[in-house]
Parts: structure tokens; C-alpha cells; sequence
């Protein structure tokens, strides 16, 4: 195995991961955290195939890279944002968290202000 | 196995240990705190995989400022826990086999990517020195590929936009609030007094240095911005009222500069975002230069948050 392959194992069990955190954490924060979690995993698959395009005296394909610095600046866009909505919604409602209804439920205290 | 790939593999099984651990911790800050470790390893693994401008990039904004707003969140959070509505443990299961059928699918095309990979390097190698830079990645981000990083700078703005939109109609306008600290222990007010001069320095080489080398606007202007927030935190600064128009002003100039080639493309090179050979690299490098103060105003104030304090008249 290549370390190129390695890191694309890597990148696709990160994908998994932070999947499952947006998925299974009810806190909104950890949902933001997760998903930058997902990006990177998505970004690392980027460096995988930018890294195996490597020609031409180049140690790694340009495109890719600069495909995935734009990504992280975007990304970062969108977390300030979600973050502010956050901040915004607990401001409003005091909620810190999304849940499907019958599960908040089962879930018992939820705190209103 | 050589030990570099033994290195790797270790570095590899750490870097999913801690990711796990950023899903699964307990409480937010517990899992921000390991998640900025996992930016400063997720750059290493870049350096490993020879793309160190993502290296550079990865360290100051996904686990740098990233870390930031999401600690300044929880921090505005703490006093509203409880409310932890956990999920069931069939819907977890559920969740886990999805994601790890999304893992495997991932982890498949992976095994089967072809032998001889689709590659763009030998064309941006060949045109490399039309492009006036010498760092190819920088070539791609300001030359080849100029429209995807003029339309970032403004997914940049928009997302200011939408942050201060958010504040209440009595605040528009006013002061941002810098959540993280109240009141800035001694140790806060010394660094904020001895690291900026160097970090302004570091950040202004890192953008002077991209045109050649791994660097460029966004790791020097995040560097800036750093320094910024550096000495607002420690109250050495104040932090200016969103409606200054020099403020406003300096978040539009790199965009506008870069807007404003694009379209004398148009006059003297036949072509949007074209630069005329004989002045490119002087033009490339008077817009990433505003690019790289927009870029540090912008970071900064979407940390900052929305504007909380009514405007001072």
C-alpha cells in the first residue's frame, strides 16, 4: 500500500465519522464540529488524488491543492455563519439543540427561557 | 516497510483516534480543544502528502480560526446547557451502519482509482512561466483558475454579511462583542504586546513569499488577522464599530482591486481575469496584497461576531 492509499483509507473513515457526529450529536455545536470533520475528510480525498497526479517535476498536481485551499476558506465561511445563527436561535429560544420531536420528548429537559 | 511509512501509519491511526474523540468527547470545549490538535496533525499529514500551501492553510484556518469562533460559541453557550435530549441507541446503530456504508463506499474508490492518475501538473508546469509566479499552486489560485478565488472573496463577504445580519436592529452598525475574554490576564496583555510586530512581519512575508514559494494571501492575511484579534482580545484596541466607513473600505478593496484586473482583462488582454504579460506579476502582486488586508479585516470581524453594542453617535 501506497502512502497515498493510506491516506485515502484515512480520508474516507474521517468522511464516516463526521457523518455520523452531524447525524447523532443533537447539540448544534457538535454538529458544526462534526462537519468540519466531514470537510476534512473530503479535503484529505482531494490531497490523495492531487498528491497521485504528482508529473512533471511537481510532488503534487496544483489543481487539486488549490481546489482545496479555496474549500477550507469556504468552509470556514459557512462555520462562522451556522455559528451566528447558533448564537442567534439560543439568544431567541434558549435552545441549544435539534431534535425530531418525539425524540426531544423522550429526551425529557428541555430548557425554555 | 520503510520507517517513513511506519510513521505514516502511526501518524494516520492517530489522527482518526483524536477525530473520534472530537465526535464522541463530552463536553464542547473538551471536543474544540481536540480538535484544534487535529488541525496541527491534519497539517502534517498535508506536508507528508507534498501540499505544504494546504499545509499552511489547513494549520491557520481550519484548525486555527475555525477553533476560535467554535470556542467563542461555546463559551456564549455555557449557561444554556442541559437540554441534552439524547438520541436512541437503535437510531445511533442505525446511524453508525449508514456512515460506515458511506466509509466503505469511499474507501472503495479509493482501492480501485486507476493506475495512472488524471493529472493537470504538466500542463501547469508548461505554462507556469506565462504565468509571471513560480509557485504553481499560487499560478492556479491567481491565474489559471482566477474566477473560482475572486467568487471565494466574495463567499468570504457574504458570509460577514450574513453574520451581521444577525445582530439586533438596535445594534446594527454597532461594536461586535469578542466573546472569549471579559477581562485579559496580564500574560494575554504581554504577548498581545510583544507578538504582534513579529507576527505582522511573518504575515506580510508569508504573502510576499507565495508568489514563489508555499504562502500567499489567505495564510498571511489569517496571520494579520491573528495579530488583530490578538490585541483587541487583550483591550489594547478597540474593536471598531462595524458602520466605519474605513472599516467598510477595507473590507471591499481587495475584491474590488481584484474585480477591477478582471475587467481591464477585458480592454488589454481580450479576456476576463487576463493579465497582460508584460505587467502581470506587478499586477498579481498589488492585488493579492489588498487581497491579503480584506482577507485579515474579514477573518477577524467573522471571529468578532455580530455587532452587539449600540453604535456611538
Amino acid at each position: 500500500m501506497s502512502s497515498a492509499a493510506l491516506y485515502g483509507y484515512c480520508g474516507a473513515i474521517l468522511v464516516g465519522l463526521g457523518l455520523y457526529g452531524v447525524i447523532a450529536r443533537p447539540e448544534i455545536l457538535r454538529k458544526i464540529l462534526a462537519f468540519n470533520v466531514l470537510g476534512t475528510g473530503v479535503f484529505l480525498l482531494f490531497g490523495v488524488f492531487a498528491r497521485r497526479g504528482a508529473e512533471a517535476g511537481l510532488r503534487a498536481d496544483p489543481v487539486p491543492q488549490a481546489l482545496v485551499i479555496t474549500g477550507i476558506v469556504v468552509a470556514f465561511s459557512a462555520t462562522a455563519l451556522a455559528v451566528a445563527l447558533l448564537i442567534r436561535l439560543n439568544k431567541d429560544t434558549g435552545e441549544v439543540v435539534i431534535a425530531s420531536d418525539d425524540s426531544a420528548e423522550s429526551g425529557k429537559q428541555r430548557v425554555r427561557q | 516497510m520503510t520507517l517513513a511509512f511506519a510513521c505514516e501509519i502511526v501518524l494516520a491511526g492517530l489522527l482518526l483516534a483524536i477525530a473520534t474523540w472530537t465526535i464522541t468527547a463530552r463536553t464542547a470545549f473538551a471536543a474544540i480543544a481536540v480538535f484544534m490538535v487535529y488541525g496541527l496533525l491534519l497539517s502534517i499529514v498535508w506536508v507528508t502528502l507534498s501540499s505544504v500551501d494546504v499545509a499552511l492553510t489547513e494549520a491557520a484556518i481550519g484548525g486555527g480560526v475555525t477553533s476560535m469562533v467554535l470556542l467563542g460559541a461555546a463559551s456564549a453557550l455555557r449557561g444554556s446547557k442541559g437540554a441534552v435530549a439524547s438520541l436512541s441507541l437503535p437510531f445511533k446503530i442505525t446511524a453508525g451502519m449508514l456512515c460506515a456504508l458511506v466509509a466503505a463506499a469511499l474507501a472503495t474508490v479509493v482501492f480501485f482509482l486507476p493506475d495512472v492518475a488524471p493529472t493537470l501538473a504538466p500542463v501547469a508546469k508548461e505554462n507556469l512561466a506565462a504565468s509571471a509566479l513560480g509557485n504553481p499552486v499560487a499560478a492556479v489560485l491567481f491565474v489559471f483558475r482566477a474566477l473560482d478565488t475572486l467568487l471565494e472573496k466574495v463567499v468570504l463577504l457574504l458570509a460577514l454579511v450574513g453574520v451581521w445580519s444577525l445582530s439586533s436592529d438596535r445594534a446594527w452598525g454597532g461594536v461586535p462583542e469578542l466573546r472569549l475574554y471579559k477581562s485579559p490576564s496580564p500574560i494575554l496583555v504581554f504577548l498581545a504586546q510583544i507578538l504582534p510586530p513579529i507576527g505582522i512581519i511573518v504575515g506580510i512575508y508569508m504573502f510576499w513569499a507565495g508568489a514563489s514559494q508555499p504562502g500567499g494571501a489567505f495564510q498571511g492575511g489569517t496571520v494579520l488577522a491573528a495579530m488583530w484579534l490578538l490585541t483587541m482580545m487583550a483591550r489594547l484596541q478597540d474593536v471598531p464599530s462595524t458602520n466605519a466607513p474605513w472599516l467598510r473600505l477595507l473590507l471591499v478593496v481587495g475584491p474590488m482591486a481584484f474585480l477591477a484586473a478582471g475587467l481591464a482583462g477585458f480592454y488589454f488582454a481580450d479576456s476576463f481575469l487576463a493579465y497582460p504579460p508584460s505587467i502581470a506579476k506587478p499586477l498579481i502582486i498589488v492585488v493579492e496584497a489588498t487581497l491579503t488586508v480584506s482577507i485579515g479585516v474579514t477573518l477577524a470581524l467573522l471571529v468578532a461576531g455580530p455587532p452587539e453594542k449600540v453604535p456611538q453617535q
